[in-house]
């Protein structure tokens, strides 16, 4: 039997109009509509469009969320086995409305969504992480280059075929990192790579270095008499017996809690969760991580206004950048919520 | 400096009356092998011996570390010098070698590191020591509350022990044995021979972190080191031991220190594409002023002995990845060409930044794979060791271990699967 798939199109490519049509509410149509045509001939029969989305650009860029909710629900009933979008060449609002409802198909029904831009489209950088992005050239006119890509790269997924690099798929960079055996050792690549560059030959990096977020330091604390200090670490401090389960690598969660009256972590109340670093010192006394007690100290001394009663913990060992954010977000949300005002930051 | 290496190939394991090798079975006492591991007063008393076999349906949880029997029959010194030897200078005369054998260190947990090996299975294709005949010992320690730096030494010792006592008691085997010649030349005559080729190193970094985060170089604790110069012959002698594995993917074993793949291939193209000159030794310490330190002195060296390029491969992640970098900009910025060799910490769906630093100098960078990669492994007929460990190990999570035995975890649990002296197939690349 075929593989089942739904295709997403904006109002001119159903033939409903251009722009002056451009907030036509989303309606979905059994068989294929306009460009379905062409992947119905692409798919030779081993998929089949089954139904159409149709969204006017204007609507779905003024009514993102309720457009998406809405165009979700008619989808469900055709039990999808890929989502296809577009493509939309170099049209920023069909992209964007493309990206998204690819990203929105993923999420919901967690299948293949595969859609088409031209590299410079603004959805491209928006979604190229949620969907797999066939390069098209800037217009319509590359419809018939990029029918085909889509096609074939939609059968792959749908088969859980490998999908190769890029360059060979057609489809733009998604910067995710999938992991491979390749036919040498990492070492014998590594030696050749070396020579390819002491020789002045042309090599391919197998990784490209990241550009990092850089924070910049925010100016000092001027009336530390006033303030209220948190403590956050990626250090793992947490109550003995690590009540949260936060993983020794690779967390997935971070744990607040509670130090109302702590005057001293010690071996009994605290440890580590962390597992990459000698937590032989943070076990024996955490405040060496999380210094509870001197900033206790300070505060009876009237250094620092208040210890803020709750910290927060994760474990920053192999945590994924995208993690860490999240956390980061969150904890500063509870943390401005409650008043605090200044914050320390310990590492490990 | 000429080594040669008298490997057995080693086939089968058994246990028997006598240790020794023939027709390719490595038979063991395991009552006499059981008795000089037990000497140690750190060890408790229900350590066991167990054998793992390529193909079986058996699971090896936790592992703290790996090491290839090794036993000198000929030249100075002895195997894992300053460890369970004197610490004569080793990589001369002629070292017998129990090939495609391994002892494998496992039992009680030390602490929340340690890997798993699956001898079949998914989990099997990404470790090379699925494919080993394995000696397992089973160890704990004599006092639950005891130092887990002496827990950790304990079980490191004991695996050398028993690798260097598994190799000893075949050295008298009249089996015909392959052997493997290695020569390295003094630097004097390196630097005066093959003048038409570029002078290269090999920039050997050590992690030494604390607690299962530790190398040792002839005995000596490698935070302790400034970087200095050592021969790969020497390497191949067990000059370089593991302090035993923090994340298990990514610790190289000692067994992949006996058998560095990245020195292998750098003495196998030495003379056709360059001249392979020295190999610098350097650690990989917690404090920035140590990382400056050890990345400037370091590099230093590779530029008083005039090389034109250096391979670099890491060890661990994270923090180790601030002196990967700092040794990488700092040998470019001398003008030293360099090759990078480390692995990556994506994220689960491979979406985040792979380092935790980086330099536009570090253009040529080899990696074996995302340890953060997801893999699910079937239950198996029998484990050696505590399934349960999975719930708490680094890469694991509470809930790794399900009630039907398979366990799900990131690949760096699996001791081995991105080592980064580049011992497996494994790597990565962009989607």
């Amino acid at each position: 039997m075929a593989f089942r798939v739904v295709h997403y199109i904006n109002q001119f490519y159903a033939g409903i109009g251009g722009e002056e049509k451009a907030d036509y509410m989303p309606e979905i149509r059994e068989g294929v509509v306009g460009p379905g045509m062409a992947f119905k001939g692409a798919f030779k029969g081993e998929a089949e469009i089954v139904a159409t989305v149709i969204c006017g650009d204007s609507y779905f860029a003024s009514n993102m969320d309720e457009a998406t909710a809405k165009i979700l629900d008619m989808i469900r009933e055709y039990k999808p086995d890929a989502f296809i979008a577009g493509p939309a060449f170099n049209a920023g609002r069909y992209g964007t409305a493309c990206g998204a409802m690819c990203a929105a198909v993923s999420k919901e029904f967690n299948i293949p969504v595969i859609t088409g831009m031209y590299p410079e489209n603004p959805g491209v950088e928006m979604y190229k992480k949620f969907a797999w992005v066939i390069e098209t050239p800037n217009s319509a006119v590359g419809m018939r280059k990029a029918v085909p890509a889509m096609a074939k790269l939609t059968l792959k997924l749908l088969k859980g075929e490998a999908i190769g690099k890029p360059s060979d798929e057609g489809y733009i960079e998604r910067g995710i990192r999938k992991n491979m055996f390749y036919e040498k050792l990492a070492a014998e690549r590594c030696v050749d790579m070396f020579v390819a560059k002491l020789k002045g030959e042309a090599f391919e990096t197998e990784y490209k270095m990241p550009v990092f977020d850089r924070v910049d330091p925010q100016p000092a604390v001027k009336d530390m008499k006033h303030a209220v200090i948190a403590i956050v670490t990626s250090g793992g401090i947490c109550p003995k017996g690590n009540p949260d389960h936060i993983e020794a690598s690779s967390a997935s969660k971070f744990g607040e809690y509670d130090i109302t009256g702590v005057n001293d972590l010690t071996s009994e109340t605290h440890c580590t969760a962390h597992g990459g670093y000698d937590a032989t010192y943070a076990d024996q006394n955490a405040d060496r991580v999380l210094p509870v007690d001197v900033l206790r100290d300070m505060e009876r001394e009237g250094v620092i206004g208040k210890l803020h009663n709750k910290f927060y913990a994760t474990v920053g060992n192999g945590t994924s950048v995208a993690n860490a954010k999240k956390f980061g977000a969150e904890i500063v949300k509870r943390l401005v919520a409650d008043g605090v005002t200044a914050v320390i930051l310990t590492s490990t | 400096m000429k080594l040669e290496l008298h490997k057995l190939s080693v086939k089968s394991l058994k246990f028997g009356d006598k240790t020794g090798f023939k027709d390719g079975t490595l038979t063991v006492n395991k009552a006499e092998l059981l008795e000089i591991i037990s000497e140690d007063p750190l060890l408790g008393k229900n350590i066991d011996v167990d054998i793992a076999m390529p193909g079986e349906k058996t699971r090896i949880i936790p592992v703290k570390d790996v090491i290839e029997p090794r036993w000198k029959i000929e030249g100075s010194g002895q195997v894992f010098p300053g460890m369970i030897s004197d610490v004569e200078t080793v990589g001369e005369g002629k070292t017998l070698v129990l090939s495609g054998c391994a002892v494998l260190t496992a039992g009680k947990i030390v602490r929340f590191q340690e890997g798993i090996i699956d001898m079949s299975g998914p989990g099997a294709e990404y470790t090379p020591y699925s494919k080993t005949c394995n000696v397992v010992l089973v160890l704990e320690p004599s006092d639950p509350n005891m130092d887990k730096h002496d827990y950790e030494k304990a079980c490191r010792i004991a695996g050398l022990k028993a690798a260097a006592y598994l190799a000893k008691s075949c050295a008298e085997s009249d089996s015909e044995s392959e052997i493997e010649t290695y020569e390295y030349a003094d630097i004097k005559t390196g630097m005066n021979s093959l003048p038409e080729l570029p002078k290269v190193g090999y920039l050997y970094m050590l992690q030494t972190q604390g607690l299962l985060h530790d190398t040792y170089l002839y005995g000596v604790d490698v935070k302790r080191i400034l970087p200095t110069i050592i021969s790969p012959l020497e390497v191949m002698d067990g000059a370089i031991v593991s302090g035993n594995c923090v994340s298990a993917c990514d610790k190289n074993s000692t067994y992949s220190h006996q058998n560095n793949p990245v020195i292998a291939d750098m003495l196998k193209r030495h003379g056709k594409d360059f001249n392979f000159v020295a190999c610098i030794v350097t650690n990989e310490n917690v404090t920035l002023a140590d990382k400056r330190r050890s990345s400037s002195y370091a590099t230093k060296l590779a530029h008083m002995l005039g090389l034109d390029g250096i391979v670099i491969t890491e060890e661990g992640f994270g923090n180790p990845d601030a002196d990967l970098i700092m040794n990488c900009w700092k040998a470019e910025r001398y003008g030293i060409k360099t090759a990078l060799l480390t692995d990556e910490y994506a994220g689960q769906d491979g979406a985040s930044q792979s380092l935790a630093d980086s330099c536009p100098e570090g253009n040529a960078c080899v990696t074996a794979g995302n340890a953060n990669e997801v893999i699910h492994l079937p239950a198996m007929e029998k484990v050696i060791g505590y399934a349960e460990e999975a719930n708490v190990i680094a890469g694991g999570w509470n809930g790794s271990l399900s009630e039907d035995g398979s366990i799900t975890v990131e690949l760096q649990a699996i001791t081995g699967s991105t080592s980064e002296l580049g011992y497996t197939k494994l790597g990565a690349y962009t989607l």
